[in-house]
């Protein structure tokens, strides 16, 4: 059992959230002591980052309570939580990249001298909040642009504790920074820790949490699994308190050996300014599965295959010939399709109607291909095959269930043919019903002769979708599965755990 | 790839949404009545008549404009283009009747290439939309003035008059139909049979989520860069009609734009693009010109045009914002 | 290095002067080859005195478009200011100071409905400030036919035609506005915020900041600015005219003015210094043009492409920042 530390500066007590009926988080303790660093771990989806949103000020939680310093505050704002003295520093910095550090530093309070701004004094205090966190390079004049991530990532902390934070919540602050910049966050971590700032750290990198944390707290599926000492722990218990998922929904039989065609897509060596050395083969007939975490280049593979983000070095061969996937359009002319992750941005036209919606891809680049009333009765029968559920194929599709706006979107790439799919996040979202259907017509389309590359943070679905994984990390594939991996083999390829042949 | 056929969804069917021509429809009829009661001669098929004649070139732009609008653009030069033309055919044509038919042709041309650069300087060079063409506005105008050493030189033959001015007669029940009229219901069919096509619907979903369509394989560019292009031959033929009507004169499109943005709003058209059509912004232009002539039956300055204009935009924005929100 | 940090605008500033520096030299030159003298008195004052009316309407465009947002109401402000301005002066002197307090009072309340369009009504910028600027014209157009009102004699005298050696008073005024300008911007916490909405409102909102009223507060002095262009273009024109505000182009031309300047479009960026270096660069290229009697539609047709060319530069110019 942990001890728990005395007078703890934050303590937050059965924490819940619930959106649209669902459970996110359900009855959640924690807290956090003067000078301590507790981690919080868990996979994608577990609750973490509504956990913090909810610490600091960014959703109020349906129930359960937060106490600064022993006493409940109720935070309506952001700035509700700032003034009890809560800090986050975001993953996407809130600074304003035209303005100095000072500025940034003391945006919103800017002090004041006979009612004008006085800039010395903003100045002097920025120096004296940022040597107090040990840096000391860093001008306050500077334009926050001209800095590096790790910089920025300074002037974020040292505008928290402008604000007297007491508690600092940082969310995944190394997902940005280069190798070497990590140390540097380590020391300032140190520093904070000195001066009896109590720090909420949420990381996938659990390297990073053994050592730099005194707690450690699981989550998972929005419940808190354990809270340990870092000490008596290891990254192979973590990781087992992390998985296991109950598997208890349906996934369609994989491909058999008869089913595995030839090499449709083979990468060589491919990068580009999120990606590096990626090799890779993709079959017809199967569904590779790609596992890793936010951030870790899947995106931007899919991405890159379909020429929204090209690869800029290496090779790409299809079907065993070179091609160049420079462009949507090429990509699409070589029978490849890509399903977005961002259904909302960048999957639907939101105020046109779900036939409209299922036609775009096909009136955009293969519009005189065939007469156009067949193009339409074709585009029909897909949709009903996927069974869009909607008041009409005349509704607009921005009224349509996340599952039936999914669906659409399959229809609008099925329309083409494609030979080669890629989903990024195929069922995000998206309710129990429409998923396994997603599900179905994914392996359907396998069976029938299509190459797939499916992206997905869902684990179980994850191994119960591919015949092989591939795990990628930091812009490159840190490792491959075959369809009998568990949970835990495809987690600790992703956070980096070191392993047998690993570096 | 062989599927399971399942169950179709239901047929289209006809429903009030937003962005639909009922709200528009149910205005025109509003206003008519009230012309009616006012005015109950001028409902008469001859004055009917010369009445939708008069207001073809208003319609005519708020078409273009529709175009440009509904992909997410503005087009401010199409009344400087207007006037542009009246005085390039002028001095071109210069009264001889047998240039009528090369002038014409050159107008849709001219009218063409100004919207290709509109549209190649918003899209290529990333410079808003709203001054690309404030900025052709100048260059037409000073162009305009400078090429005709301040005043209109020439004049149109009676030839290329005749668009804008003359009628098939004694047509049954409706006497003089004016070819104005026939020219906009030429081009309404077109624009209507336009938007209906693959480019027409791509068109729209450009102006409703650009991301979503570049990622489905759409040229956004070019999609955008043809909508300026169909907004600048709107106004060549809007000019050929207004030339004939109203003979030349460096006013002859002065303010036209604002008309034609104020009747595609009206019509139910997004500004921002993605929504409305080209029905509705055609009848918005009809039902403006007719508020119009209504004011001007109630001895209403027809100088407060402008005014009503900005609040007929303000107003529709601004409903538009409000119930969105509320969402 | 901590004088220079000062300035909102750092590195855009240089840029524009060296343009204008290029400028008046080739510009000098060109007119000395055609026989002619560019830096003698008539036109240096005449410059000075472009650039003062342009100057104005300018400074106030850069805080809104500081702001994130946009003013195109401008043009019709300023022809309503002159109206307002010479018809209560009426021609005696003893009314001035009332006339010009009356014409900056209209000014700014047509300011307070353009914030207030584009932040409780959430309209865009762009269609909020025409919308006005349609109301605005339409009453123009149904009261005016022509100049109306007469401007008092002392302040024709004075803001209209008085000179410190080639230096017009108007042009020092337009000099102690931007300096007002600069200081708000620089040393006030709305010039802060100002600067910090027009950046990214978000970060704003989310660092405690109103930005709802620094947006409505910034088109108030916009108007202002335009206001007081209004009454500087009455003394110089001797009466209201209801048709200056769009026949000088105020709108166009103030906006690609602040884009010369080096503020960003987009918001965020930028200083009314820079707008001052744009507005003399417009003036001078406008003054060597009249010093080799340029055709004045050819000059209209040059100051579009300037506009176009100017704003495509700075697209440009951010995109490739953006993609570095």
């Amino acid at each position: 059992m942990p001890d728990p530390p005395p007078a703890p500066l934050l303590t937050l007590r059965g924490i819940g959230k619930s959106f649209f009926g669902v459970r996110v988080l359900d009855g959640v303790d924690l807290d956090v002591a003067p000078g301590e660093v507790h981690a919080v771990v868990g996979e994608n989806g577990a609750g973490k980052s509504t956990l913090m949103k909810i610490v600091s000020g960014g959703y109020a939680p349906d129930g359960g309570t937060v106490e600064v310093a022993g006493a409940p505050r109720v935070f309506r704002s952001p700035r509700d939580a700032q003034r009890a003295g809560i800090g986050i520093i975001h993953q996407e910095f809130n600074l304003l990249p035209e303005r100095t550090v000072a500025e940034n530093v003391h945006l919103g309070h800017e002090p004041v001298r006979r009612g004008l701004v006085d800039r010395r004094a903003m100045r002097e205090r920025t120096g004296r909040l940022l040597a107090s966190i040990g840096e000391t390079t860093l001008a306050p004049d500077a334009r926050v642009g001209q800095l590096g991530v790790a910089q920025q990532q300074v002037v974020e902390i040292a505008k928290a504790l402008a604000l007297d934070a007491r508690v600092l919540i940082m969310d995944e602050p190394t997902a940005a920074l280069a190798d070497h910049e990590v140390e540097l966050l380590y020391g300032l971590v140190r520093r904070l820790q000195h001066r009896g700032i109590g720090l909420l750290y949420v990381s996938h990198r659990l390297t990073e949490v053994f050592d730099l944390s005194g707690r450690i707290t699981v989550l998972k599926d929005g419940r808190r699994v354990t809270t340990v000492n870092t000490t008596d722990t290891s990254t192979d218990d973590l990781v087992r308190h992390m998985v296991g998922r109950e598997l208890s929904s349906y996934y369609p039989d994989r491909a058999g050996p008869a089913d595995r065609g030839p090499v449709r897509i083979t990468v060589r060596d491919a990068g580009n300014r999120k990606l590096r050395g990626v090799d890779l083969q993709l079959r017809a007939g199967e569904v590779l599965g790609v596992g890793g975490l936010q951030g870790s280049g899947r995106s931007a593979l899919a991405r890159a295959l379909f020429g929204v983000a090209p690869f800029t070095s290496g090779d790409v061969t299809l079907d065993g010939r070179p091609v160049r996937l420079r462009s949507p359009r090429t990509a699409m002319r070589a029978g490849i399709a890509y399903v977005t992750e961002d259904r909302k941005g960048e999957g639907i036209v939101p105020r046109q109607s779900v036939l409209d919606n299922a036609l775009l891809a096909s009136r955009a680049v293969f519009a005189a291909r065939s007469g156009r009333a067949a193009r339409t009765r074709r585009v029909r029968e897909l949709l009903a095959t996927v069974e869009v559920r909607a008041a009409g194929d005349d509704q607009e599709i921005r009224f349509l269930s996340g599952g039936n706006q999914q669906k659409v979107v399959l229809a609008r790439w099925l329309a083409l043919d494609p030979q080669v799919l890629l989903f990024d996040e195929p069922t995000r979202g998206i309710d129990v019903g429409a998923k396994s259907a997603i599900h179905d017509l994914v392996r359907r389309l396998a069976r029938d002769g299509a190459a797939v590359l499916m992206i997905s943070s869902d684990l179980p679905e994850l191994l119960g979708m591919s015949d092989r994984i591939v795990v990628m990390r930091d812009g490159r594939i840190a490792g491959e599965l075959p369809a009998a991996a568990t949970e835990e083999d495809v987690v600790a390829l992703a956070v980096g755990h070191v392993t047998e042949t690993d570096r | 790839m062989q599927l399971v056929q399942r169950r179709p969804l239901p047929p289209r069917r006809v429903r009030l949404r937003p962005g639909g021509v009922l709200p528009i429809l149910a205005i025109l009829v509003v206003l008519l009545v009230l012309v009616g009661i006012r005015q109950p001669s001028f409902l008469d098929p001859p004055s009917l008549m010369s009445f939708l004649g008069r207001s073809a070139p208003i319609i005519l732009l708020a078409a273009g404009q529709y175009f440009v609008i509904v992909s997410g653009e503005f087009d401010l030069s199409v009344g400087s283009l207007v006037t542009a033309q009246v005085v390039v055919a002028a001095r071109l044509i210069d009264s001889d009747p047998a240039r009528t038919w090369p002038v014409v042709l050159l107008l849709l041309a001219f009218g063409a290439l100004v919207g290709l650069v509109n549209g190649l300087i918003t899209t290529r060079l990333r410079v808003p939309s709203f001054i690309t063409t404030l900025g052709m506005f100048l260059i037409l105008v000073g162009a305009v003035y400078l090429w005709s050493d301040g005043a209109p030189k020439g004049g149109l033959s009676e030839e290329f008059r005749r668009f804008g001015r003359r009628a098939v007669e004694d047509v049954p029940l409706l006497g003089r139909v004016p070819y104005a009229l026939l020219v906009l219901l030429a081009v309404a069919v077109l624009a209507v049979v336009l938007m209906r096509s693959d480019f027409g619907r791509t068109l729209v979903a450009v102006g409703d989520n650009p991301r979503t369509a570049q990622l489905s394989g759409v040229r956004v560019w070019r999609t955008r860069t043809v909508a300026f292009i169909l907004s600048g031959l709107a106004a060549a033929v809007a000019a050929i009609l207004l030339g004939g009507y109203s003979g030349v004169s460096f006013q002859a499109g002065a303010g036209l734009e604002f008309g034609a943005i104020t009747a595609v709003v009206l019509g139910g058209v997004a500004l921002g693009g993605g929504r409305g059509s080209v029905v509705g912004a055609m009848l918005g232009a009809l039902t403006l010109e007719l508020l119009f002539a209504l004011m001007n039956f109630y001895g209403v300055s027809g100088a407060l045009r402008s005014t009503v204009q900005g609040a007929i935009i303000l107003l529709a924005v601004a409903v538009s914002a409000t119930r969105s929100s509320s969402r | 290095m901590s004088v220079l940090s000062l300035l909102p605008a750092r590195r855009p500033v240089p840029g524009v002067f060296v343009a204008l520096a290029i400028t008046l030299a080739i510009g000098w030159l060109v007119v000395l080859v055609d026989g002619g003298q560019l830096f003698n008195q008539s036109t240096t004052v005449s410059l000075l005195h472009v650039a003062a009316g342009l100057g104005f309407v300018a400074v106030g465009q850069t805080l809104v478009i500081l702001g994130g947002s946009l003013d195109l109401s401008v043009a019709y402000v300023i022809s309503l200011s002159t109206l307002v301005a010479a018809e209560t002066m009426n021609g005696s002197d003893g009314a001035l100071l009332p006339a010009i307090g009356l014409a900056l009072a209209v000014s700014a309340g047509v300011g307070l409905l353009n914030g207030l369009l584009v932040t409780k009504f959430r309209i865009n910028a762009f269609i909020a400030t025409l919308g006005v600027g349609l109301l605005l014209k339409g009453y123009l157009d149904s009261n005016y036919d022509g100049p109306a009102g007469v401007t008092s004699p002392g302040l024709v005298q004075s803001l209209g035609y008085q000179r410190v050696g080639p230096v017009p008073l108007s042009f020092l005024l337009l000099l102690a506005v931007t300096g007002a300008a600069w200081f708000v911007l620089s040393r006030t916490r709305f010039g802060h915020h100002l600067v910090a909405v027009g950046g990214d409102p978000e970060v704003a909102r989310l660092s405690g900041v109103r930005n709802d009223r620094v947006l409505v507060a910034a088109h108030v002095l916009c108007s202002l600015c335009a206001g007081l262009a209004g009454v500087y273009l009455a003394s110089r024109l001797g009466s209201g005219a209801p048709r200056v505000g769009t026949e000088g182009l105020y709108d166009l031309e103030s906006i690609a003015a602040v884009v010369i300047g080096g503020t960003l479009l987009a918001g965020g960026r930028g200083g009314v210094v820079g707008t001052v270096g744009g507005v003399l660069l417009l003036a001078s290229i406008d003054a060597i043009f009249n010093q080799l009697e340029v055709d004045a539609f050819f000059k209209q047709v040059i100051r579009g492409v300037i506009i176009i060319a100017a704003v495509a530069v700075y697209a440009r110019r951010t995109l490739r920042k953006a993609a570095s």
